[in-house]
């Protein structure tokens, strides 16, 4: 079985090897992100810089309804003190059916929902896409690329031609990284659309990705919490299977020395 | 139970004695776990117990997820998002059961084609192989309907699909297909029953579980020479078998061990590598997917329903004698049903008497290409209905069909098989010993 899965694991390598650049029908940009990888974590300044992107610009038309504000107190996280959380949250209003009027969130709410109804919610957007499929549909090239869902995110946020076109009373953009070629979104990012406080850099590639990270960490708040608990559970299996690989070895022992003694007269 | 002579249980103290003879219940386990099992079964027969783990681990997770889980259509998707986010451990919980699915599968496919190599469903055990066909489809039922549960897009349009094929059975299919929806169409009402029955199948399974372990424990297990244990008398047994308890738990749990290893870097590293992204949009009944793709245990016989298209010859041949009855869409379905069909009648369609692959020179050869083309199919149901995909999925239809009803039929009369070893002991020997 093990013969057959590492000849398994072979073809898969050469296959994705081979297929990587044949494959691919949209253009996706690949970036070495700070949570990629088994040892992988989450950038906390990254995360801010991101959440800022987001609050001023992205949060203008897509809502992240599934993430409750009070998250970006935590550790695998943004990690903003709790003052700043409650803070954050008054900036948006919820209506509150006792008083009959709207008030000011709660680090207990969530983030609003899609100011723009034709712009979809960004909560999960980093995992509702994915940036490889290579090669030949097989998916394989993902064992070693990621998904590629906050590549995707990139991309798309890069991927402006500047070309324009109307159709039935829509605008749509040229963005070589969408499929079909044209997105109904206008470009939302420029360059130098926000200042950083930490004095990043603010061009429209690093507030890209920045963004991206951020909406991966909204899709994924316990990805950190996750590979930990991999780890762990990596480790406690391996001296498992070590423990019950010599207990095996010595249980058959006796077994196997009697085969040989039963055959030692014949050959 | 077995019918290989071997030590029973016997009550010593007093109050062994006074249970035993009310409910022999610790006999039994004895029994059981005591069982003689062939000596020389090789690391092909360990997934029998990842595949009990599975059901166990699936049954434990679900159990806990149900208590946070709602299953309506405006509360489902949310409802899954608070588990990952808000439920302590949730996010491990619901990935565990996710990825179980998949490790279960993995397991049941290993399981199935290391018995159709080694013979395994061949007389006296059809009844083991048929209880187990039966837990498989029990399996995919209960998959299937778990999937469209979290109520994301693959969930609607999945379970859309799926329903749609008992929609082509011709003149009742509509009703069958309202009356397994609930419905003209997905909606609460199917997520209602899908939540339910997905609740109730798990333990039909572990009932069917336990009879395929009561039929081979009737039986004795088959082994890896398909010669069978010499039952003249305990001795003679004795040489051909070791308990089950110690030699092969700890055998099991090793291989299960190294199993779960990979398992939980899956979960913990790359949890939704098997999953398809947009599961993570919820579901639109507005809005149909560019690809509607099952998950990919289902590939293959979803490979094989969309193969057989209006343009091919049989479909045309099986149309024009049945007035036009069969269409291709309900030729796909029958297809696809006979696929599994096929692999319930096996043990009437192999006619060669040797058991073990190991020992039939051109079925080996066969066999290999089985494989392979399982494979190809699983591919070829991941692939779009265009260009050149649809014909590599019909040739690798139509060699599914061919060896179970061609292939192992004729190869039982014109195969010359070598000769296996005589008992199991001369097997075991004449791979440990000295030779």
């Amino acid at each position: 079985m093990f013969k057959k899965l590492a000849i398994t694991a072979v073809t898969a390598l050469t296959l994705s090897v081979g297929g990587v650049a044949a494959s691919e029908k949209i253009h996706t940009e690949s970036v070495d992100f700070s949570f990629e990888g088994p040892f992988g974590t989450y950038d906390q300044n990254q995360l801010q810089r991101g959440l800022q992107v987001y609050t001023e610009v992205c949060s203008a038309c897509h809502g992240l309804k599934f993430v409750p504000i009070r998250t970006l107190g935590d550790e695998g996280g943004p990690n903003l003190p709790d003052d700043q959380v409650r803070a954050y949250a008054k900036q948006f209003d919820i209506y509150d059916p006792e008083k009959d009027e709207d008030v000011p969130r709660k680090p207990t709410d969530h983030f609003p929902t899609s100011a723009d109804p034709n712009a979809p919610d960004l909560s999960l957007m980093a995992k509702a896409r994915k940036g490889y499929e290579g090669p030949y549909g097989t998916g394989m090239n993902q064992l070693f690329r990621g998904i590629g869902g906050p590549e995707h995110i990139v991309s798309i946020l890069n991927g402006y031609t500047g070309e324009e076109k109307e159709e039935a009373g829509t605008t749509y953009y040229e963005n070589h990284a969408f499929p079909g070629g044209w997105i109904s979104m206008p470009p939302p990012l420029y360059g130098e659309d926000v200042e950083f406080a930490d004095g990043s850099s603010n061009e429209l590639e690093k507030e890209a990705i920045d963004v991206a990270a951020f909406l991966m960490w909204t899709a994924e708040p316990k990805m950190m919490d996750r590979k930990k608990s991999g780890f762990i559970a990596v480790i406690l299996l391996t001296m498992l299977s070590v423990l019950l690989y010599a207990t095996n070895k010595r249980l058959w022992a006796p077994v196997k020395k009697r085969a040989k003694e039963e055959t030692s007269g014949e050959s | 139970m077995s019918g290989i002579p071997h030590d029973h249980y016997e009550p010593k103290t007093g109050f062994e004695k006074w249970l035993h003879s009310r409910l022999p219940i610790v006999g039994l386990v004895y029994d059981t776990i005591m069982i003689p099992t062939p000596k020389n079964l090789n690391w092909m027969w360990i997934w029998g117990i990842v595949l009990a783990f599975c059901l166990v681990l699936q049954i434990i997770t679900g159990i806990v997820l149900a208590m946070h889980y709602t299953p309506h259509v405006d509360l489902a998707f949310a409802s899954v998002e608070h588990i990952m986010r808000d439920v302590n451990g949730g996010y491990m919980l619901r990935y565990l059961h996710a990825n179980g699915a998949s490790l279960f599968f993995i397991a049941v496919y290993i399981h199935i084609f290391r018995g159709l190599y080694y013979g395994s469903y061949k007389a006296p055990r059809e009844v083991t192989w048929i209880i187990g066909m039966l837990i498989y489809l029990a399996m995919m039922a209960t998959a299937f309907m778990g999937y469209v549960l979290p109520w994301g897009q693959m969930s609607f349009w999945g379970a859309t699909v799926i329903t749609g094929l008992f929609g082509a059975i011709p003149f009742i299919g509509e009703s069958i297909q309202a009356w397994l929806l609930g419905g003209p169409a997905v909606d609460n009402a199917t997520l209602n029953r899908f939540f339910s029955l997905h609740y109730l199948l798990p333990f039909v399974l572990a009932a069917l579980v336990a009879i395929h372990i009561w039929a081979f424990h009737t039986t004795g297990n088959s082994n890896p020479a398909g010669v069978e244990v010499r039952r003249g008398s305990k001795e003679e047994a004795e040489k051909d078998t070791l308990p089950f308890w110690p030699y092969f738990v700890i055998k099991d749990l090793f291989a299960l061990a190294i199993v779960l290893l990979i398992f939980f870097a899956v979960v913990g590293f790359m949890p939704n590598y098997l999953g398809e992204p947009d599961n993570y949009i919820e579901a639109n009944p507005l809005a149909t997917p560019a690809h509607i793709v099952p998950e990919w245990y289902f590939l293959p016989f979803y490979a094989i329903l969309r193969a057989f298209t209006a343009d091919v010859w049989v479909v045309q041949l099986a149309n024009w004698v049945s007035f036009g009855i069969i269409d291709a869409k309900f030729f796909g379905v029958i297809a696809m049903f006979g696929a599994i069909a096929v692999m319930f009648l096996v043990p009437w369609l192999d006619t060669s008497s040797t058991r073990s692959g190991r020992f039939r020179p051109m079925f080996k050869w066969w066999y290999m290409l089985l494989v392979i083309d399982f494979l190809v199919l699983m591919w070829g149901g991941s692939r779009p209905t265009t260009g050149i995909y649809p014909i590599i999925s019909l040739i690798a239809s139509a060699y599914w069909f061919a060896y179970f009803l061609v292939i192992l039929p004729l190869l039982g009369v014109i195969e010359k098989p070598t000769t296996p070893p005589a008992t199991i002991e001369d097997d075991f020997n004449a791979h440990y010993g000295n030779h």
